[in-house]
């Protein structure tokens, strides 16, 4: 079922949680909100689900206006990020929960319950577990049942809110991918909240991204990371450097530098170039051409990768990101002087982007 | 109230430890004292009501409660019991609900004033209802024109102790449901559930062993108040006496062996109390203690 969220706005009070925030989720899709806490993205979801109304603006669900239903009229499915599980029942009971309070005209028989919750228990692979209860659980099992408590009633739109917040990294990786898997296998349309730019990288077909209220923009992933469309989403996904300067004839001068970054971006004297860790040329001081002077504070070379953290003349701090192979090749060491070749910058002015 | 339960619940297992012991003559004196205040302020006067009850032996003690006026008295105490117990547990749930799970204007002054009973003293609640329904009171006459008897009747005994009962429920479950939060229910209602579902499902099962401590300490304020049913009684034997105004009246008869036969029931619903306290605390406590590890364990 497609979801359309149209201009909604809510305050709290003084406080502003959603601006005129508008987004398209086509059907069977999955898609991250992600932000900040305190971006909106939580109450935005809540919007969605019904237990919370918006100020003003409309949600459509498969194109009907749901702004008024009731939750339980909405036919979705919420994941709470504390799981939110009956303490008081078992996990089977947890799951049949929402089968049992259905109106007796609608309501399976007892084995038609059986039936079904056996079946989800297996698809969150935890039928051994059907008969414990939620505090003999660890928090990933918790998680499991708490989706497989959400998918009982068969929503058509399923919403999780920070899904993996409350657990430890190793568990957050495996469930990361067995959500996308599980997506993948029953293909409802999913919205999840995340705080965890990874996260929404890894999982997600489209990502949301949310700053203060509103958004900031909406893309696949490596759209997002790759194009983001203002300095807050290329400081949010990954890190990123900057640098302040003007642009001229096709080039941003930072200092008496000059990099180029094509002759298409508008002249201006309040540019900021953002630079990825990993877009970065670290040659010799002396090496001809034109880069950006630095000096290796630390080298923290774990893994395929070396972490290079420089600074530049003027003190500011750098974090660049090469090939450990391509560092031992350049002979490259913790107090050198080096020259910092960027191959791709984007520049800002104003929070607009500056058109390439 | 929840204060206590804390204390008893939180500190008793773990309160020693290497830091904080005491030389041993000074865990001796303090048990000591304890233990004597106990038994003389507690226990000596428990144990004297009982024996001056059976001084005259079985006979004179089943004939003092078996006597018309004492039966009356433990009927008329039994029934505002069943009446103020069970309307006081819907109050309180209603208004603990209120609070736990609502925002609105007043939410503090409401908070405060459900604590009125139990700062005012219990002849003042008497008054107020004298006051409200007394021949000269505000709706004295109105109710008198109507013949319909409030004061000096089971209807003015009733509305005094639901009066002086009121806070027990709702002081319980008022902590207990604002730390619970509304997650679960929320959930419950994602599922489909409607309110009343919810209710049953989800909030009455949490909150089940406070309940159920709230209506026991409730029913035994009921049984036992003296002052607030004093005021509103008028005494009348056979009729308006509950149970604690007959061991009085008995009394300053002089009428010690039946006064203290009365009293021994009193004492006896004092004990069973108490004993049932202890369980639904013991069950609260597993409950908080597994509610614990749940939110620890993620």
């Amino acid at each position: 079922m497609s979801i359309a969220i149209r201009n909604i706005s809510k305050h709290f009070g003084a406080f502003h949680a959603l601006d005129d925030v508008s987004i398209d989720i086509p059907s069977g899709e999955l898609v991250a909100l992600l932000g900040p806490s305190g971006c909106g993205k939580t109450t935005l979801l809540r919007i969605i689900a019904g237990l919370e109304f918006a100020d003003s603006g409309r949600i459509l669900l498969e194109g009907d206006d749901a702004s008024e239903r009731h939750v339980r009229e909405r036919n979705v499915g919420f994941v709470f990020q504390h799981y939110a599980l009956f303490r008081h029942m078992t996990v089977f009971e947890n799951v049949a929960f929402g089968l049992r309070v259905k109106p007796r005209k609608y309501r399976p028989n007892e084995n038609e319950i059986r039936k079904r919750v056996s079946r989800l228990l297996e698809l969150v692979q935890l039928g051994w577990l059907a008969d414990r209860y939620p505090s003999q659980l660890s928090g990933g099992q918790r998680q499991r049942i708490a989706l497989a408590r959400a998918l009982a009633v068969e929503p058509k739109v399923l919403l999780l809110d920070e899904p993996f917040g409350a657990l430890d990294a190793k568990v957050r990786k495996e469930l990361r991918r067995w959500l996308r898997q599980l997506h993948d296998e029953i293909h409802v349309t999913s919205v999840f909240v995340t705080h965890d730019q990874e996260e929404a990288l890894e999982v997600s077909d489209s990502i949301v991204v949310m700053n203060k209220g509103r958004v900031e923009q909406i893309g696949s992933p490596d759209q997002v990371y790759d194009h983001p469309a203002t300095p807050f989403v290329a400081s949010f996904l990954g890190s990123v450097n900057l640098f302040h300067g003007r642009v001229e004839d096709g080039h941003l001068h930072v200092g008496e530098h000059a990099l180029a970054v094509g002759a298409g971006h508008v002249a201006t004297d309040q540019a900021v170039g953002f630079v990825r860790p990993h877009e970065f040329d670290l040659l010799p001081a002396n090496a001809p051409g034109t880069g950006l002077p630095g000096k290796i504070l630390r080298i923290i070379a774990i893994g395929p990768l070396a972490q290079v953290e420089l600074a530049r003349p003027n003190g500011e701090l750098l974090e660049v990101a090469i090939l450990r192979d391509t560092l031992s090749v350049l002979g490259l060491r913790e107090g050198d002087e080096v020259s910092l070749r960027p191959r791709n910058i984007r520049v800002f002015q104003n929070n607009e982007r500056l058109a390439a | 109230m929840s204060a206590t339960i804390a204390l008893q619940h939180g500190s008793l297992e773990r309160y020693e430890t290497p830091s904080t012991r005491e030389p041993q003559w000074i865990k001796v004196l303090l048990i000591g004292i304890a233990l004597t205040f106990f038994t003389v302020f507690l226990l000596f006067p428990l144990v004297a009501v009982f024996v001056e009850a059976f001084r005259k032996g079985w006979g004179t003690y089943l004939a003092a409660l078996s006597s018309h006026d004492a039966l009356a008295a433990i009927r008329l105490t039994l029934l505002t019991a069943a009446i103020a117990v069970p309307l006081n547990l819907f109050f309180g749930i209603s208004a603990a609900w209120a609070i736990a799970k609502f925002e609105f204007p007043g939410k503090r002054l409401l908070i405060t004033l459900i604590d009125l009973p139990f700062s005012v003293s219990p002849v003042i609640s008497g008054l107020i209802y004298v006051l409200l329904f007394g021949a000269q009171g505000w709706f004295g006459e109105w109710f008198a024109a109507h013949d319909i008897k409030i004061l000096f009747a089971v209807p003015g005994i009733v509305l005094a102790t639901i009066f002086v009962t009121f806070p027990f429920v709702a002081r319980e479950l008022i902590p207990l449901m604002e730390a619970q939060g509304s997650e679960e229910e929320e959930a419950a209602v994602v599922l489909g559930a409607s309110g009343w579902q919810v209710f049953w499902h989800t909030t009455l099962p949490n909150i089940k062993w406070g309940l159920l401590y709230g209506v026991i300490l409730c029913n035994a304020r009921a049984m036992g108040e003296f002052g607030a049913v004093s005021v509103v009684s008028g005494h009348i034997r056979g009729m308006t006496n509950t149970m604690p105004l007959h061991v009085e009246i008995l009394y300053n008869e002089y009428n010690y062996a039946a006064a203290f036969a009365v009293a021994s029931l009193l004492a006896l619903l004092a004990i069973v109390t108490l004993g049932l306290k202890t369980l639904v605390e013991r069950q609260s406590h597993k409950q908080k203690t597994e509610s614990l590890a749940l939110e620890n364990a993620s």
